[in-house]
């Protein structure tokens, strides 16, 4: 690791450390109770995402099935904790998500056997048939799974090797903290193993690395069975942060979750998907309450990412790379302020139109009206819907023109600092 | 018996919907490598397009109309979309296909509200057919099976006997070869991803009427279509259309068969019992886990057949 990435990752550390005090509620005396819980589901949002990246950017596998060793861990958890409470079994508050992770790991290796002998398309459909059966399985078999209700457990089951009680979410933060520096260390330690540099082999060209030697199912079955185990270790924390776990931690949305998060990040780079994990909770905390529509952004934002952005934000931000370097940033800034009045009108065009239907069918049937500014708008106007379609249009025409002219600026700029061969 | 032969026939008319959806998908793969995970979401379009057709022009228009209407927004997701993303590879492409389910879901919840949609049998088809041991069998399931089956018999002879179908097959194989001889390849593809929705909009139509019309179909439907697939094999026909029917008949019998795992070992003097999870497994009856079954068969076949029933070749 090199000296800037380290100190960039301390920086990070202490930034987590000190985020719930910068919120402190000083006149009450406590903790912004909303606050701690979106930071400690980041956390563990961070671990699904960065263990998915491990099949999808570094071992180029589709995996939709992520969330049943999430979910596995997740459930195990719940029924440590219930095993520590209720019959005294004494394992420690804080050794619990590695033995969630032992149980994704284990699920993974039982379920990596199969799907591990393909890859690819084949690789992406059976992972997809394995998730829904363990979601269907969730709901038919209450002795583990609890059924439609999950099974429910109380975190303080007073023993720590601390003293803690864990009564507060400020400490479950810590916990899930800890275990999320802990679980990216190993993960980043991963991909400097011959482990992940063949992962990333088999990704580029698996009958190149099979033809040196190395079998790149097996490389897959290890790269698969590892993500389990990670994913395993958020399940976990997710099990003693809402201590209740249904069948939503294991079912198909979450998996999806996990692949919005690491593509919209970026697959390319490690960091990528902490920061599409980070973002994607902010969104959905602030987001999924203003509107019924969340979905439909999330689902444009990661489509308009593949076919516009397949590097991701982060694969973004690394391509300014060379030309920071080369001391030209202030070339770029008049382009990129000339694209934020066509990228305004096309947001809000979007926005208006995607919540001018769901207000008009959904909200409609919910009783909902549609308020913007303090005042009531009738979706039954034809002016509303004029503006939205009208600002879309504009929006979509003006961007096409504007994104030309930074692509040419983009060109003329980048031309000369591309590596010579 | 009664019960048999019934289920034999539901199995037979919930097979030929499953194969309608499934070989397009498998149209879809192998000529052009990708899966489309959109497939169950135009399947739910064609049904909410043949509700909304019937209720202006009547059913059998929107028969016509609603798969015409699913293969154009197939078209223009090829021409658009797919070959936009085609130069990422196949991950950009079941990325792509991928983000679809969720803005095609989510605009249909937006057009058409939550709520099923009234989309009824029509009233000429709602009457029963024959009396079988005093089982009434459906005019209308009949119906549906005549539509498959002349939709099969159709895309069958359209593939083999024409030259169309030549060029399409020959496309699947050696594409290159083909435009060299002055083909244009892109059209072809264009043309197949059409068809596979156009196949999967007409399984809708007749599929929605047969379920019910609401916004959570697709997701019922998608991965029963995707294990028909891998079951038979990707790229296969052939292993397709045996997968669908084994589907269908699982699920329909597995409704009406109320034995468990201990029943089977019962005679045997070994009785489980208790609380605990095996026992729950083991005594757990077929009709109530007949949804997982599936995805159990998919899980055995790909123990023993990783390239599944008659799979020929790794993705």
């Amino acid at each position: 690791m090199r000296m800037r990435e380290l100190i960039f990752a301390l920086v990070v550390i202490v930034l987590a450390l000190l985020l719930p005090w910068v919120f402190y509620d000083w006149a009450h005396n406590r903790h912004s109770g909303f606050m701690v819980s979106m930071l400690s589901q980041m956390g563990m949002m961070i671990i699904l995402a960065v263990s998915y990246n491990m099949l999808l950017g570094q071992a180029g596998l589709f995996s939709l099935c992520h969330a049943t060793f999430f979910g596995m861990g997740g459930y195990t958890t719940v029924h440590l904790l219930n095993a520590v409470g209720k019959e005294g079994v004494p394992i420690p508050m804080e050794v619990i998500p590695l033995l969630a992770g032992l149980a994704g790991l284990a699920t993974a290796i039982v379920f990596g056997a199969m799907a591990t002998k393909q890859r690819a398309t084949a690789f992406a459909m059976i992972t997809l048939g394995i998730g829904e059966l363990m979601a269907t399985a969730a709901l038919m078999f209450h002795h583990f799974f609890g059924g439609e209700g999950g099974v429910s457990t109380d975190r303080m089951v007073d023993r720590s090797l601390f003293g803690l009680s864990y009564a507060s979410g400020i400490q479950v933060y810590y916990l899930i903290l800890v275990w999320t520096v802990i679980a990216i260390g190993l993960m980043y330690y991963l991909t400097m193993t011959p482990l992940g540099r063949m992962a990333n082999a088999t990704r580029d060209n698996f009958e190149r690395a099979q033809f040196m030697g190395y079998d790149p199912r097996m490389v897959r079955f290890l790269q698969f069975s590892l993500a389990g185990f990670f994913a395993g270790i958020g399940g976990g924390l997710y099990a003693i942060t809402y201590e209740i776990v249904t069948f939503d931690s294991l079912a198909g949305a979450l998996s999806a979750n996990a692949l919005l998060m690491a593509y919209i990040g970026g697959t390319g780079v490690f960091g990528g998907p902490i920061l599409g994990a980070i973002l994607i909770t902010v969104l959905q905390s602030g987001v999924s309450l203003l509107s019924n529509s969340w979905l439909v952004y999330v689902g444009v934002l990661f489509i308009s990412m593949v076919m516009f952005a397949p590097a991701g934000l982060a694969g973004m931000i690394k391509a300014h790379g060379p030309v920071r370097r080369a001391g030209r940033m202030h070339a770029l800034i008049v382009p990129y302020l000339r694209l934020v009045l066509p990228g305004l009108a096309l947001v809000l065009g979007f926005v208006g139109v995607v919540e001018l239907l769901s207000f008009y069918t959904i909200g409609a049937a919910q009783g909902k009206k549609l308020v913007l500014f303090g005042s009531p708008i009738d979706v039954k106007s034809a002016i509303p819907w004029v503006i939205s379609f009208g600002s879309l249009i504009v929006g979509i025409v003006w961007m096409k023109f504007e994104s030309a002219h930074f692509h040419r600026v983009w060109e003329n700029l980048t031309v000369d600092l591309r590596p010579r061969r | 018996m009664e019960v048999f032969v019934i289920s034999l026939l539901n199995g037979l008319v919930y097979g030929m919907l499953l194969f309608m959806l499934a070989s397009g998908l498998t149209l879809i793969f192998s000529m052009m490598g990708v899966l489309n995970f959109a497939h169950a979401s135009i399947y739910m379009l064609g049904a909410y397009f043949a509700y909304q057709v019937s209720v202006f022009l009547g059913f059998f228009p929107a028969l016509i109309i609603a798969p015409i209407l699913c293969g154009l927004i197939g078209a223009a997701i090829e021409v658009w979309g797919l070959r936009r993303v085609h130069h990422n590879g196949h991950i950009a492409e079941l990325l792509f296909t991928f983000g679809l389910v969720f803005i095609i879901g989510r605009a249909v919840q937006m057009t058409w509200g939550m709520l099923p949609m009234p989309y009824r049998v029509p009233a000429i088809l709602d009457f029963p057919l024959f009396s079988l041991y005093g089982a009434n069998f459906p005019a209308y399931r009949a119906f549906m099976l005549l539509v498959s089956a002349g939709m099969l018999a159709s895309t069958w002879l359209l593939l083999t006997k024409t030259r169309v179908g030549l060029i399409i097959q020959a496309s699947l194989t050696h594409p290159g070869m083909v435009g060299a001889l002055g083909h244009n390849v892109p059209v072809v593809f264009t043309t197949v991803f059409a068809g596979g929705c156009l196949l999967a909009g007409l399984a809708g139509v007749i599929g929605g009427n047969y379920q019910t019309t609401e916004p959570g179909m697709a997701e019922a439907m998608g991965p029963i279509v995707f294990v028909v697939v891998v079951f038979g094999g990707l790229g296969s026909l052939a292993g397709c259309f045996i997968a669908s029917i084994i589907m269908g008949m699982i699920q329909t019998f597995a409704v009406v068969i109320d034995y468990s795992l201990a029943d089977i070992v019962k005679p045997l003097g070994i009785v489980f019992s208790g609380d605990n999870l095996l026992t729950e497994i083991l005594t757990v009856p077929v009709a109530r886990i007949g949804a997982l079954l599936p995805f159990v068969m998919m899980v055995a076949i790909l123990f023993f057949r990783p390239r599944g029933l008659m799979g020929t070749r790794d993705t």
